[in-house]
């Protein structure tokens, strides 16, 4: 997920070529205040004509608390990009009067109320405490994500490269996510410089559960694809596991083993998630 | 329609473009000042895009200053449209 | 007469001579043999002890007999450091000296001050493999009446051979040099790698200037340009902005669109069937062409591949290559940085080569015949994979033919790597403004909006295509590309030709037509 700033056309002309699985066109942080207004009519301009490749293309509005969240809506939700982004959500009700206020612009273009979905940011010490709820409740909701510069900020702490302070947040997003089965993204890599530091973030999140994270530089994407896409080695195991389990099945044999290790349920949905993961299908 | 007040739009940076706009007194028409990095290949499709919207827009008593460094067509016109609303003083939602 | 290409080439040109189309990029090798005769080299003798030593350069050029209508060569090895072309032709003309026929390797921004030295005649002819800025502009706006002549690095050789560039002068500017003239660019404060451009001019010039600012007692080693061929020996102050002469390091581009073509560029040479043990490699100093070399890197460790030899331009980049053991060996025509010249002086696997050994088609085999791989760049490639490298988008000269063509017709892989557009300007086109690689040379153009892989090389894009690559028709890219950027206005050009663009076998691919200022 690379994300774009919103003010910038020769980002936003390319976004499409570095191989992100979305782009995130920024009209909240990356955007100056007094540029807000360019910004909103830009991103309109490129989302109709801009070729993203196979990107999902997500918009991050402003917050409707600021002078700019309402206009944002107004003027891409009619676009229908794959989802828009909301920052800093803290409860329930707050998503539900934002999809209220979606769904009226819907209506009013007549649009369906199915196609874009929404993606959650938790960025402060209330939505961490509310995120259960925030990712359980809402079909349109389908990925949470967790911002760690503004959580830091909003808990009065310093933001450590070893992300410490926001160790328990990002499990507890994890899990709030894991048990509503939606996607969580993790949250920007700041050194753009540092790959090692990058790639040591990464494989933790990916340890931790998370299913993506976001990238401010696409020269960061390279090594995010490579934490996350299962190996060869993890690819062919799973190949293996879930063609034995298939005719094992057929054969009416429900637990068997390969290697010498038993074969359950959970393990051959991991190796599927694997082979999902990798466009691999079972034939 | 003319200008209420000098508004300006855009970046310096490649592919973007930057417009200033002034009024002009009462019946002076347009005066476009347009310079292009593409000049020679991009000129008369740039001209017609700025033509078109401020005849959209119905502006007159209009001094257009452009300064394109290889903008796309959507950002020119983006571009453009912030310049108009700004000078006519109904962007909302801008500090 | 139109050349196989479909371009008009004139039949003859007044100061040039007759002019003989491009009919194929191996079509006049097959013979076996150049057809036309080599001049012999001058020769003159020198009593024992004579001294070579001038005190100036002034006084050097007065003792090379200069005349009007002479020929003065240059090699370009300092690049945009270099001061001496400059100084040499202020002399000349300050001596009054006429209708020069300029003849440097190569031209960089650091000679735009001869610029008045066309103006008033001073000089009327040029040959040179690059015209860049201020001369690339004026030229193309016709300010001279000869054209000038774009030649490969090893198309000048083939030049000097047969007398179509007969040297009166050869200026050869050294880092290190003695009193007989035993000369290098391996050492010295203005040290600049490998003087390999200028041994044909050594060879074949009438009159032959070494120039240092680094006199060292005799016998200067190594023997990169020897004394049985130089004239005079001048020491000055300085050669050259060390500066501008050699960086210390080369590096990388973080330019995330750069490393994105260079990335992709990578995976199409891993799949290519060519990424093999013992394999030979070359990438050129800019940009994307270098990243690639990155990414290349990763992989030969990844995969435990070990490659022959590294040619060409050399970089701070092949020199770390060549001692993480993952090449055997480096051929140096050209250096670009300051530890490639410290490589070249004490790695003995790292070589200096002559223009001639480098990519001079007329001879039993230059070193680009056995390139595997080579990445280059370009300023346009054409839907039939033509290359330019000369002409920019608003028609002015303002590149450089360098090793481009040589390296393409040797190479087993010739990878163009460009984004697809710049600026707005669409790098694929219809047509090229100026043909300097012809697409039979030319296997697959990398961008980063898809790979296009030239149509006569059907099994690489099977390759390609079966890795996953994202492989397309260089139609569809065209199109795709000139819809995001609008479809550019056409140049305005006049029936004059200002500059002819010689292949390196000597036919003419393409000429320059003077551009219709606005």
């Amino acid at each position: 997920m690379l994300y774009i700033p919103g003010n910038n056309p020769a980002m936003i002309q390319q976004g499409g070529v570095y191989g992100a699985d979305s782009i995130l066109l920024d009209l909240e942080d990356a955007v100056a205040l007094n540029q807000k207004d360019a910004a909103r009519t830009l991103v309109r301009n490129m989302i109709k004509v801009v070729d993203f490749y196979d990107a999902e293309v997500c918009v991050r509005v402003n917050h409707l608390s600021t002078p700019f969240g309402l206009a944002d809506l107004e003027t891409i939700v009619p676009l229908q990009p794959s989802a828009i982004r909301y920052p800093k959500t803290e409860s329930a009700e707050e998503v539900a009067e934002l999809l209220k206020i979606i769904e009226r612009i819907e209506d009013r273009h007549g649009l369906p109320h199915n196609k874009m979905t929404l993606h959650a940011m938790i960025e402060t010490a209330m939505g961490v405490q509310n995120v259960f709820n925030i990712a359980s409740m809402f079909r349109r909701v389908d990925a949470i994500t967790i911002g760690g510069q503004d959580l830091t900020a909003d808990m009065n702490i310093v933001y450590t490269a070893d992300g410490v302070g926001i160790d328990f947040a990002r499990k507890r997003i994890v899990m709030a996510a894991k048990a509503s089965h939606i996607d969580v993204i993790d949250t920007v890599f700041p050194d753009v410089n540092d790959e090692e530091g990058l790639r040591r973030e990464t494989e933790y999140a990916k340890k931790i559960g998370f299913t993506g994270k976001a990238v401010i530089n696409p020269r960061q994407i390279d090594i995010i694809h490579d934490v996350f896409t299962p190996t060869e080695e993890e690819i062919r195991k799973a190949y293996h596991i879930v063609k034995e389990f298939r005719m094992n099945t057929a054969a009416g044999i429900g637990v068997f083993a390969i290697d010498g290790k038993m074969v359950d349920a959970p393990v051959v949905s991991r190796a599927e998630y694997i082979l999902k993961l990798a466009n691999v299908t079972v034939g | 329609m003319k200008p209420k007040i000098a508004a300006q739009s855009g970046t310096f940076e490649s592919s973007d473009v930057i417009f200033l706009i002034e009024p002009l007194p009462d019946n002076s028409g347009r005066k476009l000042d347009i310079s292009s990095t593409v000049m020679q290949q991009y000129g008369s499709s740039f001209n017609r895009i700025v033509t078109e919207m401020l005849d959209e827009y119905q502006m007159t008593d209009i001094h257009l200053i452009a300064k394109d460094k290889g903008a796309l067509e959507p950002t020119i016109k983006a571009r453009l449209e912030t310049a108009i609303n700004r000078s006519m003083e109904r962007q909302e939602g801008t500090l | 007469m139109l050349n196989s290409l479909g371009r008009e080439i004139p039949e003859y040109i007044e100061g040039i001579g007759k002019l003989e189309p491009f009919q194929g990029a191996l079509a006049k090798l097959r013979k076996g043999w150049m057809s036309e005769p080599t001049i012999p080299a001058p020769n003159r003798a020198y009593l024992p002890h004579q001294s070579k030593l001038c005190k100036s350069l002034e006084e050097a050029i007065l003792r090379s007999n200069p005349h009007n209508g002479m020929t003065v060569s240059f090699h370009h090895h300092l690049r945009n450091g270099d001061i001496l072309l400059v100084q040499t032709l202020t002399i000349l003309h300050n001596m009054g000296i006429r209708e020069i026929t300029l003849a440097s390797s190569s031209l960089n921004e650091c000679h735009d001050p001869i610029l008045p030295y066309l103006k008033d005649r001073t000089v009327t002819r040029i040959f040179s493999s690059g015209i860049r800025n201020q001369l690339g502009r004026a030229i193309a706006l016709g300010i001279l009446d000869t054209p000038v002549v774009i030649h490969s690095h090893g198309g000048r050789v083939r030049g000097i051979h047969t007398g179509k560039i007969k040297i009166d002068l050869a200026i050869i500017p050294a880092s290190a040099a003695d009193c007989e003239g035993n000369a290098t660019g391996s050492h010295g404060k203005s040290a600049f790698g490998s003087i390999g451009y200028a041994v044909i001019d050594a060879r074949y010039a009438k009159e032959v200037i070494v120039v240092t600012d680094n006199l060292v007692d005799y016998p200067c080693i190594p023997l990169s340009i020897s004394q049985n061929f130089i004239d005079h020996v001048v020491v000055v102050d300085s050669i050259g902005d060390a500066s501008k002469i050699a960086t210390g390091t080369t590096r990388i581009t973080k330019s995330p669109m750069d490393l994105r073509i260079a990335k992709i560029a990578a995976d199409v040479i891993e799949h290519s069937g060519f990424f093999v043990p013992g394999f030979a490699f070359q990438v050129g100093a800019g940009g994307a062409s270098l990243a690639v070399a990155k990414f290349i890197r990763e992989k030969m460790k990844t995969k435990g591949i070990k490659g022959s030899f590294m040619l060409g331009g050399i970089t701070s980049y092949c020199v770390d290559m060549l001692n993480d053991g993952l090449f055997e060996t480096i051929f140096d025509v050209q250096s670009f940085d300051a530890v490639v010249s410290n490589s070249l002086l004490n790695n003995r696997r790292h070589i200096e080569i002559p223009a001639a050994l480098y990519a001079n088609p007329f001879n039993c085999g230059c070193i680009t015949n056995k390139i595997d791989v080579v990445v280059l760049g370009a300023l346009e490639i054409d839907v039939d994979f033509n290359v330019n490298v000369i002409t920019g988008s608003e028609g002015y000269i303002r590149g450089a033919s360098g090793g481009h063509s040589d390296t393409a017709s040797g190479a087993k892989l010739t990878v163009v790597v460009c984004p697809s557009f710049r600026g707005r300007i669409p790098i694929i086109k219809k047509r090229v403004h100026t043909i300097v690689t012809p697409g039979e040379t030319v296997h697959v153009l990398v961008t980063e909006r898809g790979i296009c892989v030239n149509p006569m090389f059907p099994e690489l894009e099977e390759n390609l295509k079966r890795a996953g690559l994202n492989v397309k028709d260089i139609h569809d890219l065209e199109i795709e590309v000139d819809k995001i950027t609008g479809i550019p206005g056409p140049l305005e050009y006049t029936d004059k030709i200002v500059g002819i663009v010689e292949y390196r076998d000597g036919t003419i691919i393409d000429v320059i037509h003077q551009i219709k200022e606005k």
